[in-house]
């Protein structure tokens, strides 16, 4: 190397005033990213804070309900029980909500109605239940309030809500709890009876039958297309539209399956099944992308290894490739199981966004998911909805991280330590 | 191009344990051997040599067919095992590669713990069902391999944590396992440091005579060392085949002697 003493070029001089602007530039350049960096993270930051806040403001006053201390005199009550032989059949006929609206009158006076909630009885119900003797006595039992006096209660309340909420806080009847019905009831007409586990049930239905479907259909598509497809120009059509699939916009996975299962295979409508199935169509293109990619990285040299010893080639997948693939296709699998969890569109195309009251016994009855049941109680008129809407999120949330957690652990726990 | 004649370049063996005869391999357009007719013994290692992208790699690579995993690789000619030609349809080539085994270039043990990774051919293979069996079979390759010493108490911790001449020795001690006729080694010595490859060739000396050894290496000092016959690769044909201290002190084709002296390489 003589570049630096050739003849009409001097040596650099790293000193002079033009160095050192140009290494002050840099620096600068370096700062600036630096910074913009920085900034985006923290934009970022700040959004997130800001919905979790806001979340947790409104959703948290949906798990818990005002209750009403209601004093009940059994014996001078127009019930007739026998408290020998409570049945449910028995408590069926007693026609308790007249019996709870009487009561109220008299303990509460005449706007007694205004202040329970449409379903009180239910809780007075249950007390008989849980100890019959409380037939012969007065019992104190409390009462979910009417949305009027709960919201009140939660300062946001009409004024003639406001002023009963006044008198029977002298009364000193009035006491919040945690709202156990909303984890347990499901979809109804009142925001006091409403509760989530009708749309949780049907989204974990749902998502069981994506899982069941799009698991085994992608990774086989992924291996088979990695492992034994030839490379021709019938692979590289069947790569295109499957990497065009996972980018179509979800209606049209609705519309599908409006038409083939509904329409030509006559499936059940609104049923975990279909939305399940539909679903799988959208989820299915995520996982072949994620297990292909998961399978390539593989080194070579690992089937190598295992054909140079003479194993079979499926022996080559199943002992050493697709191990070594798990946690890549496990990651894959539930981001896109995440993204069908909160995927509201095709199932409102497969009528999963009908009014449904009772929890799902299977995958083929009438049931919706989550997300449909936030959208809508955020289209109800009674003001009662909006925490709950609200909470309805933070459970869907709280699902959604569970599925990720679940994807960290599996994914650690399969890793391979080279 | 000077015309070879069977005398000039092939050594005569009487008892060949493979023998390739007018051997063509093609990559898709492109023909990377071009007719290659050589015999392999078991008691001798046969080493073969050559520059880069003379095809000794992939000539060896057809002899338990591993080709065969290249989409575009088309291979012509016949190559016998015992006599059997290796390419026929009854031919399974899941029992040629247990018995022609291969070591390749980079040490690739399973992520599997060091047991595991020799246990694994005698498994799939059905050669040691009860752990008893597979303990003794482990055991016996390992010491063949000569890593015993080294390994035998930390037989469940992962192959990859070994240095990489360690790993080498338990790739042989892999192939070992399953017992086969014939152990191809492609440049096993290329990314390992000189005390570990003075191990593996005391290993392939160890070894002669149980097993028939093909390596193929770029490191003629190697060749000169480890083998009793050299084949001398060029440009996808077998430009000279014999004696190994012939080859080095008296070649008789004038492109060997180039590539003896480091005229090319």
């Amino acid at each position: 190397m003589t570049g630096a003493s050739a003849p009409g070029r001097n040596p650099t001089d790293w000193k002079s005033d033009i160095m050192r602007k140009r290494i002050a530039r840099r620096y600068a350049a370096e700062r600036r990213f630096k910074a913009a960096g920085l900034f985006a993270v923290l934009l970022s930051a700040a959004f997130l804070a800001f919905l979790l806040i806001t979340m947790m403001g409104n959703g948290l006053r949906g798990f818990t309900r005002t209750e009403i201390a209601l004093k009940v005199d059994f014996p001078a009550s127009p019930l007739l029980l026998d408290p020998g032989t409570i049945t449910d059949e028995a408590l069926n006929q007693a026609n308790l909500p007249m019996v709870t609206g009487t009561v109220a009158k008299k303990a509460l006076g005449g706007d007694a109605d205004a202040l329970l909630s449409p379903t009180a009885w239910v809780s007075i119900r249950d007390a008989i239940k849980a100890d019959p003797a409380i037939l012969s006595r007065t019992e104190t039992i409390s009462v979910p309030a009417s949305t009027a006096i709960d919201l009140a209660n939660k300062s946001e309340g009409s004024p003639e809500a406001e002023a009963q909420v006044a008198r029977l806080k002298q009364q000193g009847v009035l006491s919040t709890g945690f709202n156990w019905s909303f984890l347990s009831a499901s979809d109804g007409t009142d925001p006091t009876q409403v509760g989530i586990w009708g749309a949780f049930k049907g989204s974990l239905l749902t998502m069981l039958v994506t899982l069941a479907l799009s698991f085994p259909i992608g990774v086989a598509t992924a291996l088979y297309l990695e492992e034994y497809a030839r490379k021709n120009w019938l692979t590289d059509i069947i790569e295109v539209s499957i990497n065009n699939l996972a980018a179509v916009p979800s209606i049209i996975f609705g519309l599908l399956g409006l038409s083939i299962f509904l329409n030509f295979l006559s499936l059940p409508r609104s049923a975990a099944l279909v939305g399940g199935m539909t679903l799988a169509l959208m989820t299915m293109p995520v996982i072949v992308i994620a297990g292909r990619n998961a399978i390539k990285s593989v080194p070579p040299s690992i089937r190598d290894a295992a054909l140079g010893i003479g194993a079979s080639p499926v022996q080559v997948v199943f002992h050493h490739v697709l191990p070594l693939a798990l946690p890549g296709i496990l990651t894959g699998t539930i981001i896109g199981m995440a993204r069908a969890l909160g995927e509201t569109a095709p199932l409102l195309m497969i009528g999963m966004r009908a009014f449904i009251a009772t929890p799902p016994g299977g995958v083929t009855d009438p049931a919706t998911v989550l997300p449909v049941q936030i959208f809508l109680w955020s289209d109800e008129v009674s003001k009662g909805f909006v925490e709950k809407t609200s909470a309805a999120i933070i459970v869907l949330l709280a699902f959604l991280l569970a599925m990720n957690g679940l994807a960290i652990y599996l994914r650690n726990k399969f890793e391979t330590r080279w | 191009m000077t015309p070879m004649t069977e005398a000039q370049n092939s050594l005569a063996i009487a008892n060949p344990k493979m023998s390739a005869r007018d051997v063509k391999v093609f990559y898709g357009e492109k023909q990377a051997i071009k007719g290659v007719s050589i015999d392999v013994d078991m008691d001798h290692v046969t080493a073969f040599i050559g520059p880069s992208g003379c095809g000794k790699s992939t000539f060896l690579r057809t002899l338990n067919r591993m080709n065969d995993t290249v989409a575009s690789a088309r291979v012509e000619g016949e190559i016998t095992l015992d006599g059997e030609n290796i390419y026929a349809s009854s031919m399974d080539v899941v029992q040629l590669r247990a018995r022609v085994g291969m070591v390749f270039q980079k040490p690739n043990p399973f992520p599997k713990s060091i047991y595991e990774n020799i246990a694994y051919g005698p498994r799939i293979h059905g050669l040691a069902a009860a752990k008893a069996d597979l303990d003794v079979v482990v055991e016996k390759s390992l010491r063949r391999a000569g890593l015993w010493e080294e390994v035998k108490d930390r037989l469940h911790d992962s192959g990859t944590a070994l240095s990489g001449g360690q790993q080498q020795r338990l790739c042989i001690g892999r192939a070992i396992a399953v017992e086969p006729e014939v152990i191809l080694m492609d440049e096993p010595c290329s990314a390992l440091d000189p005390i570990a490859t003075a191990k593996i060739e005391e290993l392939i000396h160890e070894l002669r005579g149980r097993y028939a050894i093909v390596i193929v290496t770029h490191n003629m000092q190697q060749a000169a060392r480890v083998s009793q016959r050299t084949a001398f690769f060029h440009l996808g044909e077998l430009v000279e085949y014999g004696v190994t201290s012939d080859i080095f002190t008296n070649p008789r084709q004038e492109r060997t002697k180039d590539y003896i002296t480091g005229r090319y390489g």
